[in-house]
């Protein structure tokens, strides 16, 4: 499913025998494994093999499992498409796309694949991280560039450094990437998410940057580790009134649409069909977070 | 006979007044006289009671074969009184000998031949872990160990199912009269808890210390008037490893999930409120849920009024920031704990006996509210192992488990749902250290299964977004992911009882199949 | 598949498991330490032999040292260990023989 709510997207070392079997107990809304650079050049053969074990037999309750290969520069990233697919993966997370054609090759190689395994041909969802000016620049051609594509996300770390600039608590350095980002997700219809946050002990800044990028329109963020999930996921839980004006805006708007009647007032504000999305998509959240338990959704 | 934890004791080791399990308050008002020690009055003008050394002092104890020694374990891993006692034991050929400690670990090693050649015959003990643990297991030592818990040995000792006849107390200061502390001098080890027992009970006292002060010593844990013997030694331990520098706080993603987990369980019970009382133990996620107490605190506007136990670094810090209003200490763990024992005037030493002995008037284990606890195993019927391991071999302590998960009215279990491959909710744990019947919560990291016994906490629990699942839930979950385990194979000889609190027999330990 | 040369995969690692794999001429030869053999030896036994089974493995010297692995791990570290052995890490046979 391309739209559905993705607060977190949480990393995690395919090669670490200790860690695959339980991320989903943390409650992430999807799980990364993650075959780039948390694998050790020598080890890529290992946790390749390693990640269609655990696709074909871990159980992860539902939650969502991305595959982030190895980038389109490495000797890897071919092999890595046909493990992932053969096992089953929801999606594949791209790293260092810089345009539109970036995608679409992985998406002839994922095509192959899912004929070569036998799964079903364009049920392998792509996302693709912009990790450079380019990309940034990018950005709406690379939303635009395949159906498959879920979403977009920044990856800080690598952009920072082709920018020049220092990676601050603040943000300013990547204010403008964060900004092209979710205009060109918007508007190309695909989610976008922001960078990870790498000073797991800084819960503050966490929270900070979280609230700023949910305002911004982000739908979540890439997670490194699971203590950072219930912050983020705090950050994206509706107040009670929220959720009550929500409820109250799809109850009259659907009343009202049986009498053909588009503009009311709710609590007091011009309400107009158009926000039914909006208050959807907060009930949705709600629920992601265990605050609504009603029948609207 | 089948015992009320359902464990088949052999009739061999139930006579006279040895029972089998029979429920965790069967001996409530349970009537008996205590025992006292043999002592001979020193009457006339005394000087001092410093002898040459601890050969000195072990020949005028006038220790016999077959005799009884106790020792205890406040110097945890730098402990180096166990071992320079029994060399010197061995080496008078003394043999037969019954060791009461409180626990033995690796710090005690050096005692394994001294099993093998006989030098020792019985060891009664919380923990034995490592070698002597393997040892033991393995059938090396004549008589089968018991495995007593903290209150457990207390009671042992007082109601003389044991009998001390020498007691060898490392102390970090004494006077040349046997005024003895656990503070001062060079291996702080904060308290002296566990001997304060065997001071009174054992018919001849030694206090070893590397660090005489001038009388008095005061104020003393252990009394000069119990003490027969006073030893100079250069070293009584390894103060680095007596109190960890600091106990670093988990960044395991797991341990702290749990004690979120387990902190969310506490404060949703009727319990948590103004004046609450609490114990952890010192592993990762126990100590995480000490530090995560305090937002909960702040909202409900709340203080705990007193921690027992083995008190650490967040404990001591709570109470500087007004948290907790008294420290009940029997045994520091780190330094923070150490130094705050010596300095802080509402941070209290107690005795083992008045922290968990079920039989005397009153343990503080009986007052308290929580406790939070690890386990090895649990099973679906909340019995909880944390003596055995996972390949049969004796490796853990019981400590205060057995007597705080009794005398708390809610006992937290928290645990990792497998280590390794290891599933620790199974369908039966490999022997039964606390019963079932005293645990009322269990906490991993996929879920949290509450003892059907306890509906009112499930009803408290149960309107919260704490992931409740049933103890059977959390076993398959475990058996889902590494298979289901096979029985450990054992062979006929016990080589260990687990005894309970209060002096029953809750299971017995035998020798893991193939193992020399 | 034949064994070419001696190969090594995995850690020692708690939750992981090393194997290393040698070539013989006398069909399977397992020699198994685990951390948890007294409750799961049998059953990493065979989940080490249905892997060679399935890669059609008949003749290898094994040294597989345990570390409480999970299942899955156990697979993909012989899996690893075999293919490095024939120097293969591409177009390996996803699917029903892994």
């Amino acid at each position: 499913m391309k739209n559905r709510i993705r607060r977190t997207m949480m990393f995690l070392n395919t090669q670490r025998a200790s860690l695959v079997k339980d991320p989903y107990v943390y409650g992430p809304d999807c799980v990364i494994l993650d075959l780039e650079d948390a694998v050790a050049e020598g080890e890529k053969d290992s946790a390749r093999i390693q990640l269609f074990n655990t696709l074909k037999y871990a159980d992860y309750h539902g939650v969502e499992i991305f595959v982030r290969i190895n980038g389109l520069d490495t000797p890897y990233y071919k092999e890595d498409i046909r493990a992932s697919v053969a096992g089953g993966c929801n999606g594949i997370r791209i790293p260092k796309v810089e345009q539109a054609s970036d995608v679409q090759y992985v998406e002839e190689l994922v095509v192959a694949a899912e004929k070569e395994f036998d799964r079903e041909v364009g049920s392998t969802m792509l996302m693709a991280a912009l990790e450079s000016p380019l990309a940034v620049m990018n950005a709406y051609e690379i939303c635009k560039s395949s159906r498959r594509l879920m979403g977009v996300a920044l990856s800080a770390g690598d952009f920072v450094r082709t920018m020049h600039a220092k990676r601050t608590t603040h943000g300013a350095e990547i204010f403008s990437a964060r900004s092209q980002i979710v205009l060109a997700a918007r508007a190309a219809g695909v989610m976008a998410f922001d960078t990870v946050h790498t000073d797991i002990d800084d819960v503050e800044t966490l929270k900070r940057d979280t609230e700023l990028i949910r305002d911004m329109g982000f739908d979540g963020k890439s997670v490194i580790n699971p203590r950072q999930i219930a912050i983020i996921h705090d950050v994206f839980t509706p107040s009670e009134k929220e959720i009550r004006h929500a409820e109250r805006i799809i109850i009259a708007l659907e009343k009202n649409k049986k009498k053909g009647v588009g503009v009311l007032v709710v609590d007091g504000k011009m309400v107009d069909v158009a926000m039914i999305e909006g208050a959807k998509r907060t009930l949705e959240l709600a629920k992601a977070s265990n605050k609504y338990r009603g029948s609207l959704i | 006979m089948i015992n009320k934890a359902g464990r088949d004791i052999p009739e061999e080791f139930l006579k006279e007044d040895q029972e089998g399990f029979q429920g965790q308050y069967y001996r409530n008002h349970y009537e008996y006289k205590k025992a006292a020690p043999r002592v001979k009055g020193a009457v006339g003008p005394q000087k001092s009671k410093l002898v040459k050394n601890i050969k000195e002092a072990v020949e005028k104890c006038g220790l016999k074969d077959g005799m009884c020694i106790s020792f205890h374990h406040h110097f945890r891993n730098g402990d180096y009184i166990v071992s320079m006692v029994m060399e010197v034991i061995h080496d008078l050929g003394i043999k037969d000998l019954t060791l009461c400690a409180s626990s033995l670990g690796a710090a005690q090693s050096s005692i394994v031949p001294y099993i093998e050649d006989g030098t020792i015959i019985g060891i009664s003990s919380s923990g034995v872990r490592d070698e002597i643990g393997r040892a033991i297991s393995s059938g090396k030592l004549k008589n089968p160990a018991i495995i007593r818990s903290h209150g457990g040995r207390v009671r042992a000792v007082e109601a003389g199912d044991i009998h001390i006849d020498v007691a060898f107390i490392g102390a970090p200061t004494s006077d040349a009269f046997g005024n003895a502390r656990g503070k001062g001098g060079k291996s702080d080890c904060g308290v002296l808890a566990y001997s304060v027992v065997d001071s009174r009970y054992a018919d001849k006292v030694v206090v070893i210390t590397d660090t005489l002060v001038d009388t008095p010593n005061f104020p003393a844990s252990i009394q000069g008037v119990d003490v027969d013997y006073v030893v100079k030694v250069d070293e009584i331990g390894d103060p680095r490893r007596i109190a960890s520098g600091v106990l670093r706080m988990t960044q395991d993603p797991r341990e702290l999930y749990i004690a979120e987990l387990a902190t969310k369980c506490l404060v949703a019970t009727e319990y948590f409120e103004d004046g609450f009382t609490f114990q952890t133990g010192g592993g990762g996620a126990p100590l995480a849920v000490t530090r995560f107490l305090k937002p909960y605190m702040d909202e409900k506007n709340i203080k705990m009024g007193w921690a027992l136990g083995g008190i650490t670094q967040p404990m001591v810090e709570l109470m500087k920031e007004g948290y907790i209003k008294a420290l009940l200490d029997c045994q520091s763990f780190d330094m923070a704990s150490v130094e705050s024992v010596n300095t802080n005037s509402r941070h209290f030493e107690i005795s083992t006996s008045q922290y968990a002995n079920p039989l005397n008037k009153g343990a503080f284990v009986n007052q308290l509210d929580f406790v939070i606890l690890g386990a090895l195993e649990v099973d679906l019927d909340f019995n909880v192992n944390v003596v055995q391991g996972s390949d049969g071999i004796i490796q853990g302590a019981p400590g205060g488990h057995v007597d705080t998960a009794a005398g708390s009215k809610v006992s937290i279990i928290v645990a990792p749902l497998v280590r390794s491959r290891i599933p620790t909710i199974r369908d039966r744990v490999t022997s039964v250290t606390t019963p079932g019947e005293s645990v009322d919560i269990v906490v991993t990291e996929y879920g949290v299964a509450i003892n059907p016994a306890r509906q009112d906490l499930i009803h408290s629990l149960s309107s919260t977004d704490i992931p409740l699942r049933t103890i059977e839930e959390l076993r398959n979950e475990a058996y889902a992911l590494v298979g289901e385990p096979r029985d450990i194979e054992f062979e006929n000889q016990v080589v260990a009882l687990v005894e309970y609190r209060d002096g029953t027999i809750i299971d017995v330990i035998r020798r893991p199949k193939g193992l020399e | 598949m034949e064994i070419k040369h001696s190969a090594l995969a995995g850690t020692m690692e708690s939750s992981d498991v090393q194997v290393m794999i040698e070539p013989s001429n006398n069909g399977i030869e397992l020699h198994l330490e685990s951390s948890v053999l007294a409750q799961y030896g049998e059953q990493i036994e065979k989940t080490i032999r249905e892997v060679l089974e399935n890669l059609g493995v008949s003749n290898a010297r094994l040294i597989v040292r345990d570390k409480g692995a999970l299942d899955c791990i156990l697979r993909a570290r012989v899996q690893t260990a075999i293919f490095r052995a024939n120097d293969k890490v591409e177009n390996l046979p996803w699917g029903e023989m892994l």
